[in-house]
């Protein structure tokens, strides 16, 4: 499914990639980079991870499909969530826990020692289960990422925040009040800022961790949609406990659950998306994606 | 509730307890409101505008011949409070920073009993230590007395570290996780996040705890008259012996009658507006967060 790639050939991928990332506003032409397309963004070896005593996720091997959208779904405590932070190392946040395995992003292990989690970070934006903008105004909110890296040229803020917003779907709503606090939007439009925010990053990957989980049904329209159009430029992943979900948005869907109380969430079938809820090949998958348990 | 059977009686009887408690705790603060007022009549009656300028020069033999300006110690009272603000408040939010951020759980506890421990000791013992130790020092580095408004200041941070550490660390306390996480997860860094996200996010509260703090330095009298000089002269300078409010109630009291009496009382007075006018103040930031 994958080609071997040289290990040289490798290296100056990332060398090449690393400048790139250098320079944030080279993203058109590096979009159009051919030669990466076929390969996995992301990928995961033997991925194993506990907090202290406890395994929480075990031989995890999956592979992120660039400019696609990837589910992980399973039952609520399956270690999706968990696994989801792997990608951006958010786990180091978490006292005791251990990761073991590879997590390689374009080829290159994040988990190495002197690894730049920071770059990291920035490379692979996340938005979170509940909106989680600051109180701040909508501007402060998709200019914090900027900022943060130093910019403070106004007109090219203002150009960021505006294409930010633009690529949300969320300009037309709140163009009028850019300088009004983020509080007072809705919960869609909340989430949908979060979203800017981290698109204000310029990130290639972005992590979703059930973003429609506290939206109303038409909140959860509308961020649907907008990651399909966002699935032309980024790579993302989702997780989410919504089947139906997972089958609307999701090109590949990786379905995680635990085997018995207290042993740690495995990923049980990995694939395409509407192979797997048509013709699943596990029969727990079968179970779980028509509603027998879970 | 009509209570004409037994368990409605004491229903009521309770009620009328709770009742009078409630009202000797507001009758008190109106009480003592009403009797500083009226105490302070005569001397604003005689003494008029007198009593906001400089000039201090009370009689003793005869009260009502003596001249009660207070300015000079309504100058040291604003002076050892912002200066201890100055000192107190930073130190203070950046200790619970520290407790909440960066401290490991295990000793946060142990950090946090500490401060409360600082705000059981009392003010004499700190005062006392501001006389032995810090006085002299000061006096040996400025080739000065020591006492004034330096000491005083540095006297007044320790005493409100605990008002301003534990409401700083209940304001950060307060932020969803969510906040650092989105911060974090944007690549920022831990002082990053700090710095940009979360003092921001609990500014509200943490300004509530600089002005409770405010309100305590204001109002500190022991541990200042101890190392204040308790001169009656207006001084500018951070060692020069200057007195407070407080320090020139306590200092005076003893032998003041008639009018000088009164003329205390009117600074009392001044003090009790001046922590109205922070409890004001207080409100309004609170007001302002519930609009959001």
């Amino acid at each position: 499914m994958v080609d071997e790639t040289p290990i040289d050939d490798t290296k100056t991928r990332i060398s090449e990639y690393s400048r790139r990332c250098a320079d944030s506003f080279t993203r058109e032409t590096r979009m159009e980079e051919p030669t990466k397309e076929s390969e996995p963004r992301i990928t995961t070896d033997s991925l194993s991870m506990s907090y202290g005593e406890f395994k929480a996720l075990e031989d995890i091997t999956v592979q992120v499909p660039r400019r696609s959208i990837t589910a992980i779904i399973g039952p609520s405590g399956c270690g999706k969530s968990s696994l989801l932070r792997c990608f951006n190392r958010m786990n180091d946040l978490v006292e005791g826990c251990r990761v073991t395995g590879e997590v390689k992003l374009d080829g290159e292990d994040i988990y190495a020692p002197g690894y730049d989690v920071i770059q990291l970070r920035r490379t692979v934006g996340m938005v979170f289960q509940r909106p989680n903008p600051f109180p701040k105004t909508v501007y402060d909110n998709v200019a914090y990422g900027p900022r943060l890296s130093g910019v403070k040229d106004k007109e090219r803020l203002n150009r960021v925040v505006e294409e930010s917003l633009k690529k949300a779907a969320l300009w037309e709503e709140v163009k009028g009040k850019l300088k009004g606090s983020a509080m007072n939007l809705s919960g869609g439009q909340q989430q949908r800022l979060c979203i800017a925010r981290v698109l204000a990053v310029e990130p290639e990957v972005i992590l979703l961790d059930e973003p429609c989980s506290a939206l109303d049904p038409v909140a959860t329209q509308r961020v649907e949609d907008l990651l399909a159009e966002l699935k032309e430029r980024y790579t993302m992943v989702i997780v989410t406990h919504n089947m139906q979900q997972a089958a609307r948005v999701s090109d590949f869907t990786a379905f995680v659950m635990i085997e018995n109380q207290g042993e740690p969430g495995k990923v049980v079938e990995f694939g395409d998306t509407n192979h797997m809820f048509t013709n699943p090949v596990d029969e727990r998958t079968e179970r779980y994606i028509t509603g027998r348990f879970g | 509730m009509k209570g004409s059977n037994g368990a409605g009686g004491r229903e009521r009887v309770i009620r009328f307890a709770l009742f009078a408690m409630a009202s000797i705790s507001i009758f008190s603060v109106l009480l003592i409101l009403l009797f500083i007022f009226k105490e302070s009549l005569p001397a604003i009656r005689s003494q008029g505008f007198t009593l906001l300028t400089t000039n201090w020069s009370p009689n003793v033999s005869d009260p009502s011949a003596g001249s009660y300006g207070m300015l000079a110690f309504l100058n040291g009272t604003i002076l050892t409070t912002l200066g201890g603000m100055a000192l107190g408040a930073p130190l203070g939010v950046g200790t619970a920073v520290f407790i909440i951020q960066i401290a490991p759980e295990r000793i946060e506890g142990i950090l946090r009993r500490g401060i409360e421990m600082l705000a059981g000791i009392p003010s004499v013992i700190i005062g006392w230590f501001g006389l032995t130790l810090l006085v002299p020092y000061i006096a040996r580095v400025t080739g000065t007395s020591g006492y004034g408004i330096l000491a005083a200041s540095i006297v007044l941070a320790v005493m409100v570290l605990p008002t301003v550490v534990v409401l700083s660390m209940e304001a950060l306390k307060s932020l969803p996780h969510e906040l650092e996480e989105a911060s974090l997860a944007m690549g920022a860094t831990r002082w990053q996040t700090i710095r940009h996200a979360l003092l921001p996010a609990a500014r509200r509260g943490i300004l509530v705890a600089v002005i409770l703090g405010m309100g305590r330095a204001i109002g500190e009298t022991m541990a200042v008259q101890m190392v204040v000089g308790n001169a009656r002269q207006l001084a500018f300078s951070l060692t020069e012996r200057t007195s407070t409010l407080t320090s020139r109630i306590i200092t005076d009291m003893g032998e003041s009658t008639g009018v000088f009496r009164s003329a205390l009382f009117a600074q009392g007075l001044v003090l009790l507006l001046l922590v109205m006018l922070l409890i004001l103040g207080v409100k309004l930031v609170s007001r302002d967060k519930k609009v959001k």
